[in-house]
């Protein structure tokens, strides 16, 4: 046995996109343990709230995080809405699945080039990236911008999409599926990809529910649970949703569990365009939230569960705005799969949990 | 400008961003728009690179971070501030963990504002910076051979 040394990681990181700083204890070539310093990105929008009213602070909330920029102004809006007894036309609420799961698609497929990127397959990586571009196109003809959409509202949604533009949207996604295969395919059954991802990093059963893991990084260790079975807004339309499972709990699970549910997603985009009713897409909300109104709301992010809690005080602003992210939740998983690790697997783990630490610290 | 001289490479780093500039900084690099095939890479290593990318505002924790990679970096240097929030602070310029701009930590040489920042900004930034870069590189020569 070596002496344990203390190796930093982060925060500025060739693999990580964001700052997130690790202590990693090594002996020999082992983790004995990862320490986790956050910290570097906190802005403190909660406190936006008083000085925002609640109509403005959906582009705040929207910011949070550029990656699920679209499910969090969804999830603010859905809170506020229900903080104030809003009924948002059903119009409005399957465009808004329609936006979400077009973001989850985006996440996702971004998350995999970045996964290629960390274990060194640098011609995958670009090719995961030039396939979401098309995505982003999509983003850019329905709303205008290709992160920050601005397109939710409290009570709807701001533009519609035309006939026209869900064939494009129908379409471009058909031709993404084909292209997508096999990009999976290099995922899934490249050998020298297995090689990085069968068994590294495992979290149990036991593991993912007493850490209370969310999202795909949960589900990777067979934890049967995805807000949208729920059936939460338009979510309630969908003729079945079942999540999609993976028992192993190492990274090939984990790359498993996001491969398929780009195709899940698309499935529920092209389900939600066939049954689109027509119709208003907002109601008008007028007034304020009542002076000690609650309301609380759960999205499903790219990343997992989010949770979106409101309280009013009689005045346009709000009295209290939180979120608790995926992300923190997932990060006692992350430093419990990197103890015992081998260092070259760091990046690797960390990576897939897919963390977004802007919607952590926010 | 009509050539450039050296293919640069660049050096990105988050402050406190929302990601979306981050990933607009990366889309940038990456077929869709393909800044590679210029020359242009992506490196981890300050010492290797001539133009830094800055996304987000700084604040207490990472304005150190920032100043340590920019001082690590050999001249000649040019900083580029992608996004509002790197140019002033932007829609978080009132948060109580926001100093401001990335101007507030090291000299910036160019801006390019949007929210997100678009790719297009990105590059037409870049094309700009490598004209600093041009010059600086030339006054850093001048100023070896008075010596």
């Amino acid at each position: 046995m070596g002496k344990a040394t203390v190796i930093p990681f982060g925060p500025q990181h060739p693999v990580l996109p964001e700052p997130l700083h690790l202590d990693l204890v090594v002996e020999d070539e082992t983790v004995i343990e990862a320490v986790p310093q956050i910290g570097f990105i906190h802005r403190g929008l909660e406190k936006l709230v008083e000085t925002r009213d609640y109509n403005q602070f959906i582009y705040v909330a929207e910011r949070i995080c550029g990656i699920c920029a679209f499910g969090h102004s969804l999830g603010y809006a859905e809170t506020v809405e229900r903080l104030m007894g809003v009924e948002v036309p059903e119009r409005a609420e399957c465009l808004r699945v329609i936006w979400h799961e077009l973001s989850r698609v985006h996440s996702h497929i971004l998350w995999m080039g970045l996964a290629a990127d960390a274990f060194g397959f640098e011609s995958l990586f670009m090719h995961c990236w030039r396939l979401r571009e098309r995505v982003l196109d999509i983003f850019e003809k329905t709303t205008g911008g290709r992160v920050i959409f601005s397109v939710v509202k409290v009570g709807g949604v701001v533009r519609d999409i035309d006939e026209a533009q869900l064939a494009e949207i129908k379409r471009v996604l058909e031709g993404i599926k084909d292209d997508y295969r096999q990009i999976m395919n290099a995922f899934l059954k490249d050998t020298s990809v297995k090689n990085r991802t069968v068994g590294v990093g495992v979290i149990s059963h036991e593991d993912a529910l007493a850490l209370s893991m969310v999202g795909p990084f949960a589900r990777a260790s067979n934890v049967n649970y995805d807000v949208r079975m729920l059936g939460n807004g338009g979510y309630g339309r969908l003729s079945d949703f079942q999540p999609v499972l993976d028992a192993q709990g190492d990274c090939y699970a984990r790359v498993k569990v996001r491969a398929l549910e780009v195709l899940q997603s698309i499935d529920i985009i092209e389900e939600m365009i066939a049954q689109l009713p027509a119709g208003d897409i907002a109601t008008d909300v007028k007034g304020s939230p009542a002076a000690g109104a609650q309301a609380a709301n759960l999205v499903e992010q790219p990343r997992g569960e989010c949770y979106y809690y409101a309280r009013g005080n009689g005045t346009k602003y709000l009295e209290r705005m939180r979120m608790r992210t995926p992300t923190s939740q997932n990060l006692a998983g992350m430093t419990t799969a990197l103890a015992g690790c081998d260092l070259a697997d760091v990046n690797m783990i960390v990576l897939t949990i897919d963390p977004c630490i802007s919607c952590t610290e926010r | 400008m009509t050539y450039a001289t050296k293919s640069p490479w660049v050096i990105h780093y988050d402050g406190s961003s929302c990601n979306g500039c981050d990933i607009e900084v990366l889309a940038a690099l990456c077929p869709g728009y393909d800044v590679e095939r210029f020359g242009i890479i992506n490196t981890g290593n300050p010492k290797h690179a001539d133009i830094f990318l800055v996304t987000g505002s700084v604040n207490e924790q990472n304005i150190k971070v920032v100043q340590e990679i920019y001082n690590q970096m050999v001249e000649p240097k040019v900083v580029v501030a992608c996004g509002i929030c790197a140019c002033s602070g932007g829609i978080f310029h009132d948060c109580y963990n926001v100093i401001g701009g990335v101007d507030q930590a090291i000299p910036v040489d160019v801006y390019a504002p949007g929210c997100a920042v678009r790719p297009e900004a990105i590059i037409d930034a870049v094309v700009q910076a490598l004209g600093i870069l041009e010059e600086k590189s030339k006054a850093l020569q001048a100023q070896r051979k008075g010596a």
